[in-house]
């Protein structure tokens, strides 16, 4: 089996390669980092360490073509500058994009139309799918189906890797 | 003139939340499983939100998982060329 003409074929087994390779690479360094977490503040820190590997890896490999990933992306960064790790200009840039589109610059807030759909449920929805909060109802369904679809490819892979290290 | 416009608009719209919707009741496992004619919007918006948290809620525990083993085993050693193409093959 030719794993690249498969890809070529599968769009989301291209997904789940750039994952896999991107997941890895984090989790080689994070293995590097600190060996021998011996508090239980370590341990939390190393997996949350791991956690935001694994969306940050997602979210790079779903591209940046997709509301939802640019959106975690943009969460994530804001998250380590908040710690103070990096003080790069250009990562400012990307904060004052994000509030101005949470604040003032939405897409559409038009809800009458969705009065139907159910407005609780889409505002729950809207929640939980990353940048969901400035989304129309259409981008909001579209990107919360290729969201899911991401979120099965991360779970499937990240069992695989601890299944094949746990034995 | 302009109601029959927005109306005409609000008609497609409509149309491509309705293909949306049919697309996200595609993904649901529950839902898919039961063949039923006429799903409600409201009932897929909501399988869809606790489908999301339990996704989500899986991917947390995973990384649980991941953490203490990161801890244990020595991923450098391993062939990095042959994990990765036993993953995606898989």
């Amino acid at each position: 089996m030719n794993p690249d003409h498969h890809s070529s074929l599968n769009p989301s087994s291209s997904l789940k390669s750039r994952f896999t390779k991107t997941f890895l690479r984090s989790l080689i360094k994070i293995n590097k980092q600190r060996p021998f977490p011996y508090c239980p503040r370590e341990i939390f820190q190393r997996c949350h360490r791991v956690k935001t590997a694994a969306d940050k890896s997602l979210a790079r490999a779903a591209g940046s073509r997709r509301v939802w990933s640019r959106a975690m992306l943009c969460k994530i960064r804001n998250r380590s500058l908040r710690r103070g790790c990096q003080q790069r200009p250009s990562v400012r840039r990307i904060i004052i994009g994000y509030q101005t589109t949470k604040k003032g610059y939405c897409l559409q807030k038009k809800m009458s139309d969705d009065q139907e759909v159910g407005t609780d449920q889409a505002s729950k929805l809207r929640k939980l799918v990353p940048g969901g909060e400035a989304m129309d109802l259409c981008s909001l369904l579209d990107e919360a189906a290729h969201y899911i679809k991401c979120l099965n490819t991360q779970v499937q892979v990240m069992r695989r890797i601890a299944d094949i290290h746990s034995s | 003139m302009s109601s029959r416009r927005s109306s005409e608009a609000s008609k497609i719209t409509e149309d491509e939340i309705n293909e949306l919707i049919l697309k996200l009741q595609a993904l649901l496992p529950q839902l898919n499983q039961r063949q039923a004619s006429r799903v409600s919007v409201s009932k897929i918006l909501k399988e869809t939100c606790s489908y999301i948290r339990k996704l989500q809620r899986e991917v947390d525990e995973v990384s649980e998982r991941l953490s203490q083993l990161v801890d244990s085993v020595d991923i450098t050693r391993v062939d990095i060329d042959s994990l990765i193409t036993s993953i995606i093959q898989q």
